[in-house]
């Protein structure tokens, strides 16, 4: 599965894609596949205020927790309440289907950070999900 | 993961096997073990397939002891009798039992398969994670007695082919006659050529199935494992990992060591009752569960179904209505059977009764359980030749 150009990425193995100031957070491919098959979601409340590498939300294996964190800091304008009913969407449309929040971008100068496509796609053979 | 990491942790000889099936590697008390094989379905397809139909699982982690006689005559099942809380004696050849080793607290060293082999030969089959603790613990408290403790542990592997057509699967691997075995008891014989097998009716998955223990060099290794999948492959099946063995046996709410039994707790906490036979006369943590009956139990494992949306996990708090802490989860999981999330928790006897509402926080929020009967499935049991008597397990 390719990694849109368009994202930015985390170490942790979140993605986020920025329009303005506002993001759309989600995990990578290489995440949900290290995970397995996702069984639940939990999602933050609306207007939670989170700082860049804090855990936001949790999914579920049938085995394990895993923390999702926050690829940079904000306020949470949104969240796909979809994924609570619909888990599995994370492993079929990771990428897309499958964001898990909005947030307003509070620190741009954050996004610099983050890795870039073929800088993740380096990486990730070797990270630890 | 560094693979540096992976080559210090220890390997059983299906280790080639299991990576070349794609399986997700975890470090399990030491061992280097599949939790799951996502090429093939995974963890929720594995758990249905044994369930439904067949899985075969790579259990040559676990250790096996041999007690057996030297000169003495009786001196093995004196030797047993003395290490372990069910009654050996009762044992005929070919059968087996569920037990446990105790401390003399009558808190757990490990729980063990007991097979008598022949009157004065035992094998125990106990966990990986307390191998060498357990034998080194069979060969200091055996002392007394003139019999001999073999660690056989690095000469066998041994695979589990468990599900409703794990007798299919297996009978066409060995000209042993299966239908005569019950369950919990086992036989030898030649088994993918290989003569002398011991095969027998056990498992840890609350499914018919057996347990094949075969040499452990690599090629033999591999060679009964390919022929298992072969013989399945009418059936569906599916290589299963460590994670599916967690979930059924959780279902069918078999004990985990470091879970539900430990050193810290005791038969009558566990629950394993009727595999504790006092009258059997003495035996290491016998005196100190005399003593813990008499005082009665301050806590006692109960099962949970999850009536808020949340998991409940290993090591999570339990809490009454009024916000007292009361306990502690043991294991928790979705059941891919019952697809509901259930856990076993000790909790004070007062908050056992079926109904109760136990409250288990999860990241920092109370989310409600109920308290349930155990075991949470049960497999429909056949009036065939497998339940024919009472099965070890159910006396």
């Amino acid at each position: 599965m390719a990694y849109p150009a368009n994202y930015r990425y985390t170490k942790q193995h979140e993605w986020i894609d920025v329009k303005g100031d506002v993001g759309i957070v989600g995990i990578t491919n290489f995440a949900q596949v290290q995970v397995g098959e996702v069984v639940f979601v939990e999602l933050p409340k609306i207007g939670m205020k989170v700082i860049a590498g804090q855990a936001f939300a949790t999914i579920e294996s049938v085995k394990a927790v895993f923390e999702i964190f926050a690829p940079v800091s904000g306020e949470i304008l949104e969240t796909n309440l979809a994924l609570q009913t619909e888990p599995e969407k994370v492993n079929a449309d990771p990428h897309g289907a499958a964001w898990f929040a909005k947030l307003r971008v509070a620190n741009p100068a954050e996004l610099k950070e983050l890795m870039d496509a073929p800088a993740y796609e380096a990486f990730a053979p070797d990270g630890c999900a | 993961m560094a693979d540096s990491q992976a080559a210090m942790l220890r390997k059983t000889p299906l280790n080639a096997m299991h990576r070349k099936l794609g399986a997700k590697m975890v470090d399990f008390g030491g061992w280097d073990m599949p939790v799951e094989y996502p090429a093939t379905g995974g963890l929720v397809a594995e758990h249905k397939a044994v369930r439904n139909s067949v899985g075969v699982f790579d259990v040559s982690h676990m250790g096996d002891i041999r007690v057996h006689d030297l000169q003495t005559a009786g001196a093995a099942l004196a030797a047993v009798q003395h290490i372990s809380m069910n009654d050996a004696s009762r044992l005929q050849l070919g059968q087996a039992h569920y037990s446990a080793m105790l401390y003399p607290q009558g808190t757990f060293v490990d729980d063990v398969i007991v097979h008598r082999l022949r009157d004065q030969d035992f094998l125990l089959v106990i966990n990986a994670g307390t191998r060498e603790k357990d034998v080194n613990w069979v060969r200091d408290n055996t002392k007394g007695f003139p019999c001999e403790v073999v660690d056989l542990s690095d000469a066998c592997t041994q695979i589990a082919i468990q599900g409703p057509r794990a007798a299919d699967v297996v009978q066409k691997l060995t000209d042993a006659n299966l239908s005569s075995i019950r369950n919990y008891w086992f036989t030898h014989g030649k088994l993918c050529g290989l003569e002398n097998i011991l095969i027998a009716r056990t498992g840890y998955t609350g499914e018919d199935g057996f347990e094949i223990y075969v040499p452990s060099d690599q090629k033999t290794s591999e060679e009964v494992w390919e022929q298992a999948m072969n013989a399945g492959r009418e059936f569906g099946i599916l290589p299963c990992g460590l994670g599916a063995r967690n979930t059924l046996r959780l279902e069918s709410r078999m004990s985990l060591y470091g879970h539900e039994i430990s050193n810290d707790i005791n038969v009558w906490e566990a629950g394993l009752d009727r595999f504790c036979k006092m009258e059997k006369g003495d035996f290491i943590g016998r005196a100190a569960l005399e003593r813990a009956r008499a005082a009665g139990l301050s806590r006692t494992l109960v099962g949970l179904e999850m009536i808020d949306r949340g998991i409940a996990r290993d090591g999570y708090r339990c809490f009454n209505e009024s916000g007292e802490l009361i306990g502690t989860v043991t294991s928790g999981s979705p059941s891919p059977t019952l697809q509901k999330n259930i856990a076993l928790a000790y909790v004070p006897p007062a908050m056992a009764v079926l109904g109760t509402a136990i409250y288990v926080e999860i990241r920092g929020q109370k989310y409600k359980a109920g308290v349930v009967a155990t075991p949470f499935y049960k497999r429909a049991r056949k009036s065939d030749a497998a339940s024919g008597s009472s099965s070890a397990r159910a006396t």
